[in-house]
């Protein structure tokens, strides 16, 4: 790469990420996607952490955090400020947060937001754990996952639940524009960001984002293991507008694997394979991946 | 122009002379109608503003959080159960230096549930890094709104206006309310140090380890103290634009020769100068301090204020249940390490919207008059429900 690509990076390189965090390279895509004239608020989390220690900074736009849980309302007030000021010369109002701070502890404050109108992107990187504090349970942990606070033993197989639906949440409120994509597929996450903020309107993106250190898999994997959940069903990408689904991504024949590819080389999946009785909790998960493609028309 | 105006819609009155450009609250109770005044006035075009109806208190403050880091003028308006929910975002917003203004309709917090007047909420968030300023009445209240816009965006540091709930947001009273070209005088646009923008990216509430965080919060620290001076600057200014001059942090009330100085603040003062004055035509060297800005704390000017008097009784409407009454506390504080200090006592007075009476403050008057041991006393209790209640809890 060169300098001047360096340079031109609005979330520059030399942050404090772990190697092969996902995240990054979602939210760097976002943002080259997005171009200069944003105003990005972040929820608490890695990515705020790992980009912002005192006194440096990574964001060569504005960029402002507040608290854990309301990414959405700092950008409300903003949207609102920049209108009420004749600043709403097409500045883009980005909200960023991970799955935690969307789904769990932020989900009042984005409900608000989606609900009042605000022309706003809500970016949501979807790491399936709280990553920042030590991989605890969040509400897009998925099913059978091993966190700090979902554990496996005798009595446990990990993560009792399912990922909480949010795509179809935020459908519900009437978000003009939503999208699903995946850290292992940088050009789509482009062209979905661009998409998005063609709407005006409150939009949300949610980025499938693997967390090497919380999943424990290798740092080279990242990508193969975020392409591994679309291709084996279980990360559906698909766009909505106005509510219906307008678009999905395919998965070639060739290309389907069962879920045992993007499980396997998974440290909090292990227990699955290591004890008897896992298999049968695998195929829980190869349920709710072939639920995904024939809800989602997945297979083309 | 002198208008007939309940409280909170005095206030209302106000704030809009302030130009906020964005509003935002949590509309039902514990708010007031202030908002729903702003709120009206922006549908009739009276109001140049955004208004963003919050899904709760929480958001409200998060709300005015980013509006006013984006440059914008922001207001919003709570009290009780409402600040409590919004304590993270009160920290937050004072740390990160917005110049934010918001009313408290000082209230009781639960349990038990109850709306009604006292000051448990301010004072229980008086070390969120807020400036807190105490009004007496509802000209007061107003007068304290335009100020509080200017100090806020001169400092820094946000505001916040206590007005006690009911006794002053829901009483009618004559108000002065100045000319809009009056208060534009006085309170220009607002011109933010700092704010988000793409022509001049900058990086708002960074992470600061072991190695900063102290620096940072000593720098708001340093920077509450010298509000003092602000503060009376404030006001002495305003009282050349508006002819009315209530700005020192305390303020005497027949105290020069008191033996007995009783310190308050909020609407209680109203009561208490009637009692004085009585105490005083019987012949009573009783007098009054009024405390007028909690944070920044008025410590010389309360130790120079009180140090001449033998006997202290600190009357107010919060506690800190294990304690005493938290200003009392903080007075004490004045006389860390004086030879000569007055014996100080804590009233605790009026909690859950308990009428304080006038023959409540005469018998702490009196009462300390005859008797100057130090003491912490909740007066105004009613024995026969104290007993039942001891009752049901047994």
């Amino acid at each position: 790469m060169s300098n001047e690509q360096v340079e031109s990076r609005l979330m520059a390189y030399g942050h404090t990420a772990c190697a092969g965090c996902g995240e990054a390279l979602a939210a760097r895509t976002v943002l080259e996607a997005a171009g200069r004239n944003v105003i990005l608020t972040n929820a608490t989390g890695c990515l705020e952490v790992f980009t912002t220690r005192f006194p440096r900074s990574s964001w060569q736009v504005p960029w402002i955090h507040s608290l854990f849980e309301n990414a959405a309302s700092v950008a409300s007030g903003i949207e609102v400020a920049l209108k009420a000021l004749g600043r709403d010369t097409g500045t883009k109002v980005i909200a960023q947060a991970g799955d935690g701070g969307t789904a769990d502890i932020g989900m009042g404050a984005l409900s608000g937001m989606l609900e009042r109108g605000h022309d706003i992107l809500y970016v949501c990187y979807d790491t399936e754990v709280y990553s920042n504090t030590g991989y605890q349970r969040s509400g897009l942990t998925p099913l059978n996952a091993l966190t700090t606070t979902s554990p496996t033993g005798k009595m446990s197989w990990g993560n009792a639940t399912r990922k909480k639906d949010l795509p179809a949440i935020v459908a519900a409120h009437g978000a003009v524009y939503i999208a699903t994509a995946s850290a292992g597929y940088p050009v789509d996450i482009q062209r979905k960001i661009k998409k998005a903020l063609s709407f005006t309107g409150p939009k949300y993106v949610q980025i499938h984002s693997p967390c090497v250190s919380g999943w424990g898999v290798e740092s080279h994997l990242t990508v193969r293991m975020a392409q591994a959940a679309v291709n084996s069903g279980l990360y559906p990408l698909f766009e909505m507008e106005d509510g219906e689904i307008v678009r999905v991504r395919k998965i070639k024949r060739d290309d389907l694997v069962p879920v045992d590819e993007y499980l396997r080389p998974q440290k909090r999946f292990a227990h699955l394979y290591r004890y008897p009785g896992g298999d049968e909790h695998v195929k829980q998960i190869q349920a709710v991946a072939d639920a995904n493609i024939e809800r989602y028309g997945l297979l083309g | 122009m002198r208008r007939i105006l309940e409280g909170s819609r005095a206030v209302a009155e106000f704030v809009a002379l302030c130009r906020p450009k964005v509003v935002c609250a949590y509309p039902i109770t514990p708010q007031t109608h202030i908002v729903e005044d702003l709120a009206r006035m922006l549908a009739d075009g009276r109001l140049d503003a955004g208004y963003v109806l919050a899904d709760s208190e929480f958001t409200a403050a998060s709300v005015v959080l980013g509006a006013s880091a984006t440059g914008a003028r922001a207001y919003t308006a709570t009290s009780s159960q409402g600040l409590l929910l919004m304590t993270e975002v009160m920290f937050n917003i004072a740390g990160m230096r917005l110049p934010v203004v918001m009313t408290v309709a000082n209230r009781a917090v639960s349990a038990p549930i109850n709306i009604w007047n006292d000051q448990q909420d301010s004072m229980s968030l008086r070390d969120c890094g807020w400036i807190q300023m105490y009004a007496e009445d509802v000209q007061e209240a107003g007068d304290m709104h335009i100020q509080a816009f200017e100090i806020a965006e001169r400092l820094n540091i946000p505001v916040m206006v206590c007005m006690d709930g009911y006794i002053l947001t829901h009483a009618t009273e004559t108000v002065d309310v100045p000319g809009p070209e009056q208060v534009d005088s006085y309170l220009p646009p607002f011109e933010p140090r700092f704010y988000l923008t793409p022509d001049d990216p900058i990086t708002l509430g960074s992470m600061a380890g072991p190695d900063a965080y102290m620096e940072i919060r000593m720098l708001l620290h340093q920077a509450m103290q010298k509000a003092s001076q602000a503060i009376v600057d404030s006001a002495a200014r305003f009282a050349g634009e508006f002819g009315r001059f209530r700005g020192d942090l305390v303020e005497g009330y027949r105290d020069s020769d008191a033996e007995v100085l009783l310190v308050s603040m909020g609407s209680l003062l109203g009561t208490m100068k009637e009692v004085v004055d009585e105490l005083r035509d019987e012949g009573h060297p009783v007098g009054i301090i009024k405390v007028r800005t909690v944070r920044p704390f008025p410590r010389n000017q309360l130790h120079e204020a009180l140090h001449n008097a033998r006997v202290v009784g600190v009357v107010e409407k919060d506690i800190s249940l294990g304690l005493e009454g938290i200003l009392c506390s903080e007075i004490r504080s004045a006389f860390c390490g004086a030879s000569l200090t007055p014996n100080i006592s804590s009233f605790v007075v009026g909690l859950g919207g308990r009428d304080v009476r006038k023959r409540d403050i005469r018998k702490i008057a009196l009462g300390l008059l005859s008797d100057d041991t130090c003491r912490v006393e909740m007066t105004g209790v009613d024995h026969e429900v104290l007993w039942s209640a001891h009752q049901i809890e047994d």
